[in-house]
């Protein structure tokens, strides 16, 4: 056993070596990061500026990939279907998890219980979600048009992702199904941690119901409702799994989204190069994305 | 008014909820069963005779029971065990990985001073602004050069590295809950950091660790693109993967049964840790979603 006493603890020796120590802990973790996460930046940002095909010779050509990616009508149609995608799947996805939120708030088993139910969806895998829900909705053999059809609401002819709303409706219902959960146990917690004197004294003010929810429940959550919005956001931003699995990106293309486009680029037509442009376009978005998120967040909490 | 006071009793034995307690177990009720129809009637539709999962229109309840679409599934190519282990050998190994590594670096960061700690929180931090999906395409062209692609060991190590922002806030955070005395007091007694850390500092963040070798065996386990990219040959194939494999679009007629099959085989795992380990799965989610 070596000598030891409380000075060493503050010993200039004994910090030196705590400051090493340090770098030794976080050195393995870094090394992955320097591997598998920077260098690859740097990689995709360089390759954005050749032609790079998979075999055969890399050639430097400046601007040429973003100058064909501003012009690609097909991009700008990408994009398109994205941002409508995320237009449409944000409101939802957040009511029915506000929804669902206030009705399980509570600590009860029977409260407990269907809280597992409703966030089953969110566990499983979304690949296997996705094929689910392929299935789920297919014309013949699936049930959903079944069911809808023995409780005479609807008789569509043709397939559901062979045609433009419906296809993209289905990925929709597809993601509320499996996202709405997750947001609901953010939403939910927030709500917990509101203190009960808060809302018992809105009460005696007579704010009770609707009113309650909308002029003091929401307000002290607001940060939580920020952070869901835009988790949401970047990830709708960032659909492929759901539209190469179900639509696979038809009819006619109308449904491929900008990372699908990214994949089809890169490791369908092999335009490495080009599929790195579109790389660096869409992670200049996401920065811009959380950099509104940051200060959203951070001026929430001003107040 | 008044009325509300008679009433209020009455709720505030069932908790306080939005609705009537009636109204709230029928809605709950209707909700429940609206998420679990899909889930329900793809078990069925694995358990039917493969030729009645064929049949349009299909019938909600199956005339027989049969395990035969699983039976199949065996068959699918190098087979579903086969796929299986594949999954299960790339989700223990990204487990253990960012577990180890989260551990090391939560336990520096929280501790420590040392020079590149500002450069390495920075990384973490540009790794949470720039989404993954974005350096695929150069990890593609460098994982081929160094024949990492088809390769589980070379999918767990980029697996690990996107579990690592995540894991490493869950650990620190861990870590800076523990009274430095304690900490303290092992060193007094002759304890080097290293060994404070195994004995005396680990078995404190158990619970953290559980929600991060969760979260990594979920994630290496249900991931999608990045093996879809790298993962070319069927051999390597993982579960997710395997699915692609029943999908009509490249094999003429779809199996139906025998896709809902693989899909229930893919979910078995999850529902079952999740049941399991709810708690640890559910403050992960939350101690995720703040620091984001």
């Amino acid at each position: 056993m070596k000598d030891t006493s409380e000075q060493k603890l503050s010993h200039p020796n004994f910090l030196r070596r705590r400051a090493i120590t340090g770098a030794v802990f976080t050195v393995p973790a870094f090394l992955f990061v320097l591997v598998f996460f920077l260098i690859p930046l740097v990689k995709v940002v360089i390759m954005s500026f050749q032609d790079y095909p998979l075999l055969g010779e890399i050639k430097w050509i400046g601007l040429s990939n973003y100058r064909e990616a501003f012009a690609d009508t097909e991009l700008w149609r990408t994009v398109k279907v994205t941002l409508l995608y995320t237009v449409i799947v944000t409101p939802l996805l957040f009511s029915f998890a506000l929804f669902m939120a206030l009705l399980i708030k509570g600590t009860s088993k029977l409260t407990k219980f269907f809280r597992t139910i409703f966030f089953l969806p969110v566990v499983i895998g979304f690949g296997s979600a996705s094929y689910l829900w392929y299935w789920f909705t297919d014309k013949m053999v699936g049930p959903m048009p079944e069911i809808l059809r023995l409780l005479h609401l609807g008789t569509q002819s043709e397939p559901w992702i062979g045609s433009m709303p419906l296809a993209l409706f289905v990925v929709i219902a597809l993601v509320v199904w499996k996202f709405s959960s997750f947001q609901m146990i953010l939403l939910m917690a927030a709500i917990q941690g509101i203190p009960s004197e808060v809302l018992e004294a809105a009460e005696l003010d007579g704010a009770t119901g609707i009113r309650q929810l909308r002029s003091v429940t929401l307000p002290l959550i607001k940060r939580t409702i920020s952070l869901v919005l835009i988790l949401s956001v970047a990830g709708s931003l960032l659909a492929f799994d759901q539209f190469y699995i179900v639509t696979g990106g038809g009819p006619d293309g109308s449904t491929i989204t900008t990372v699908f486009d990214i994949y089809r680029q890169s490791f369908l037509q092999f335009r490495l190069g080009y599929g790195a442009a579109l790389s660096v376009l869409a992670a200049l978005a996401l920065m811009l994305v959380s950099l509104v998120q940051s200060r959203v967040l951070r001026s929430s909490d001003d107040e | 008014m008044t009325n509300k006071m008679q009433i209020a009793p009455v709720r505030a034995r069932f908790e306080k909820q939005i609705l009537p307690l009636r109204a709230w177990v029928i809605v709950c009720s209707a909700i429940s069963f609206l998420i679990l129809t899909p889930l329900v009637t793809s078990l069925l539709s694995s358990l039917r005779r493969p030729t009645e999962a064929q049949e349009s229109p299909p019938r909600l309840w199956p005339r027989h029971f049969s395990t035969e679409s699983f039976r199949k599934l065996t068959g699918v190519s190098d087979g579903v065990w086969h796929y299986i282990a594949n999954s299960l050998a790339l989700s223990f190994g990204t487990l253990l990985g960012t577990v180890l590594l989260s551990v090391l670096a939560g336990f520096g960061f929280a501790r420590f001073n040392f020079i590149g700690k500002k450069i390495f929180f920075g990384s973490i931090l540009l790794m949470i602004m720039i989404p993954f999906q974005a350096i695929l395409t150069p990890l593609y062209v460098i994982f081929s050069q160094l024949h990492l692609t088809n390769n589980l060991f070379g999918l767990c190590l980029i697996y690990i590295t996107y579990q690592l922002p995540f894991s490493i806030f869950v650990m620190k955070n861990s870590f800076q809950a523990i009274p430095k005395s304690i900490e303290e007091s092992a060193m007094v007694d002759g304890c080097t950091p290293w060994s404070t850390l195994r004995q005396v500092m680990f078995p404190l963040v158990i619970p953290g660790a559980i929600s991060v070798a969760l979260f990594a065996f979920f994630a290496a386990w249900n991931e999608f693109l990045a093996a879809l990219i790298l993962m070319t040959d069927q051999p390597h194939y993982t579960v997710p993967i395997m699915l692609t494999i029943l999908n009509s679009r490249l094999y003429g007629q779809t199996d139906w049964g025998l896709m809902q099959a693989g899909v229930i085989v893919t979910m078995i795992p999850c529902v079952v840790l999740f049941l399991t380990l709810q708690k640890y799965y559910i403050q992960g989610l939350m101690a995720g979603s703040v620091k984001s």
